[in-house]
């Protein structure tokens, strides 16, 4: 549900960041956020508890330039990962118009990670629409830990990528591995997507 | 819309340069003019539809509209918990600024920050009427 402004040419298009909780979601967005930090005007906002976990979500206004003469706003937003926040999960998703999956790749997280990919398809349900049509781009995080078991690409790509066949990156939200072209990947599959409104 | 994206999508949402240049002298005469600071028309999703305000405001909007609509939403799940279809009244109270909240319809919010120069009595009059108004634009 982008918002199209004809009067200003201006696109605002919502990208929202998905996952089990303790995934990694904020820490690829303060990544972009630290990295792009003289391009994003405003504060990013965490609505957190005490323990510093994502409570509601994070937000991130990230202007990315004209694309087909219009001025592009991504809002890039995060869910909490945790079981218990479900009924705010689906408020974030409302108007999503494309989604990153941050998969955690410890091998004690992968039922986790199965779990808050169906959570998605049925939240994603409630609004009518299909994981299967929406942007979707998946992302293996914490590629970069060396003292735990991972697991291994193929291993998550038959768990959660089977039947989506989407882009997936093994990447690191801490290190900064693969978080931009994970960022550019949902961004060109959303823009694609809306493409056909633009003309 | 191409065949790689839900039906329910963006169409509803792209007004018209006039239906946008009817909303923004709406929000302007009826509301800013009565003194209030800055005016948003928000969607639920948290996008800006309209943004005006006194000159004199240097909020950031993006914040506020993903936040509004957050917090919206989040009122109105509280709603239906205890039994109510909304609670009508959304409004904070703060020591120089206040945030009104109201819906225009199933799609879109108005916010509205005023300080101590607007009653709150005022304002809601104010703002019934605007959104007549705007319902009247959308529905053309």
């Amino acid at each position: 549900m982008a918002f199209v402004n004809m009067k200003t040419k201006e696109v605002q298009a919502k990208i929202v960041f998905y996952g089990p909780g303790r995934g990694g979601k904020t820490s690829n967005l303060e990544y972009i956020y630290s990295k792009f930090r003289e391009r994003i005007k405003s504060e990013m906002v965490s609505i957190k508890t005490h323990g510093d976990r994502t409570l509601f979500f994070d937000f991130l206004p990230f202007d990315i330039g004209k694309i087909m003469g219009y001025d592009v706003k991504v809002q890039l937003y995060t869910v909490p990962g945790q079981v218990k926040y479900d009924a705010t999960r689906k408020l974030v998703l409302k108007g999503v118009d494309g989604i990153v999956f941050v998969a955690d790749s410890q091998v004690e997280q992968r039922k986790k990670n199965v779990l808050s990919l169906k959570n998605l398809q049925e939240n994603l349900s409630t609004y009518k629409k299909s994981i299967f049509k929406v942007p979707l781009v998946l992302q293996y995080n914490k590629r970069d830990l060396k003292d735990v078991p991972l697991l291994p690409i193929e291993v998550m790509d038959k768990d959660l990528n089977s039947q989506l066949k989407v882009p997936s990156f093994p990447a690191s939200a801490v290190t900064g591995h693969n978080v931009v072209p994970t960022l550019k990947k949902i961004i060109s599959a959303t823009m694609a997507s809306l493409q056909n409104v633009l003309k | 819309m191409g065949s790689n994206y839900d039906d329910i999508s963006f169409s509803e949402y792209t007004l018209g340069q006039e239906q946008l240049d009817g909303i923004e002298a709406i929000l302007h005469e009826d509301l800013v003019e009565s003194g209030v600071n800055s005016v948003l028309l928000i969607d639920m999703a948290g996008n800006i539809i309209a943004n005006r305000d006194n000159g004199q405001c240097d909020h950031d909007v993006y914040s506020l509209a993903a936040l509004a609509s957050a917090n919206f939403a989040a009122v109105d799940t509280m709603a239906k918990l205890v039994g109510e279809q909304e609670f009508s009244l959304l409004f904070h109270k703060g020591e120089n600024e206040n945030i009104h909240f109201s819906k225009i319809n199933p799609e879109f919010l108005l916010i509205s920050i005023f300080g101590k120069n607007v009653t709150l009595g005022l304002l809601r009059l104010k703002v019934t009427e605007a959104i007549e108004k705007i319902n009247r634009l959308l529905e053309k």
